[in-house]
């Protein structure tokens, strides 16, 4: 039997390993990775959700979780045209190095 | 379907979701780190099935393992001279300490709560998820189309070049 502690509980740990990814990388494509990862840990939270609480609607989560799918797709395309972009003024995507905002 | 075969299944994906995922962070290597993020999707998408969302499982495999894997090598690919590896940050120590500060914080949560219990049985899922997108969430699915169209242009948009850059492509060729 697969209880809901189980399911989150790896949710969990998946979140701290995107947050450790998104944090440690300097190139922004890895940085994208771990957002992925961590909205990957947010969707296996909601399907668990979906399937082992009481609702009285429980599709409800996997709808969410579809949601959540599409504005990562929409996400990852901005973010990664961003990146060719900015690579093409910069010839870097180090985002330690890309401090023009920064006063 | 057998209960503890599901079971087993679903610890197999765990470990093999949280173990490519740690690779992520592991290797140098950015082409690498997105291979193992596929598997890493695909782990999650088998996470899906033993939930029993074998729609939404379709879904990641398609998107997350097909499209986004695909978007992020092309962008590996398309900035060739920055620097792929993962150079050593000065500060990898404490951000690795509050992950797992993070980590053991939502766990603790999760397992402490006194969660309303249910197993609930689905029929056919996809037909459940179209019934509810087209009743209860007509205007969020209809707002995520629009987003996907801007996404699409503006994405476009930004990766065209200049009219200066093209003019000066054509002036070299």
């Amino acid at each position: 039997m697969i209880e809901i502690e189980h399911v989150l509980v790896v949710g969990g740990i998946l979140f701290s390993i995107g947050l450790f990814v998104a944090l440690s990388r300097r190139n922004a494509v890895g940085v994208l990775m771990g957002i992925e990862l961590m909205l990957n840990s947010v969707n296996v939270n909601l399907i668990g959700f979906a399937k082992l609480s009481e609702s009285p609607t429980p599709i409800t989560g996997q709808v969410f979780a579809v949601f959540v799918i599409t504005v990562a797709a929409a996400e990852a395309a901005v973010a990664l045209a961003l990146a060719v972009s900015v690579y093409r003024y910069r010839q870097s995507i180090d985002v330690d190095r890309l401090d023009l905002l920064k006063w | 379907m057998d209960d503890t075969a599901v079971v087993i299944a679903f610890w197999v994906m765990a470990v093999l979701t949280l173990v490519s995922a740690l690779m992520v962070a592991m290797v140098h290597d950015l082409i690498h780190a997105v291979l193992f993020l596929i598997l890493s999707f695909v782990g999650v998408a088998g996470l899906y099935v033993t939930l029993s969302a074998d729609f939404v499982a379709v879904v990641q495999v398609l998107i997350y393992a097909g499209a986004i894997s695909v978007l992020m090598l092309f962008s590996i690919l398309l900035t060739p001279r920055s620097a792929r590896d993962n150079a050593a940050v000065s500060y990898a120590a404490p951000i690795a300490s509050l992950a797992i500060l993070v980590g053991i914080v939502l766990s603790y949560a999760a397992v402490e709560t006194n969660w309303a219990k249910s197993t609930n049985e689905f029929g056919s899922t996809a037909r459940e998820i179209g019934n509810a997108l087209l009743d209860p969430y007509v205007l969020p699915f209809e707002v995520a189309s629009i987003l996907l169209v801007v996404a699409m242009i503006g994405a476009i948009i930004l990766v065209r070049p200049t009219e200066e850059a093209a003019q000066a492509d054509g002036d070299q060729a």
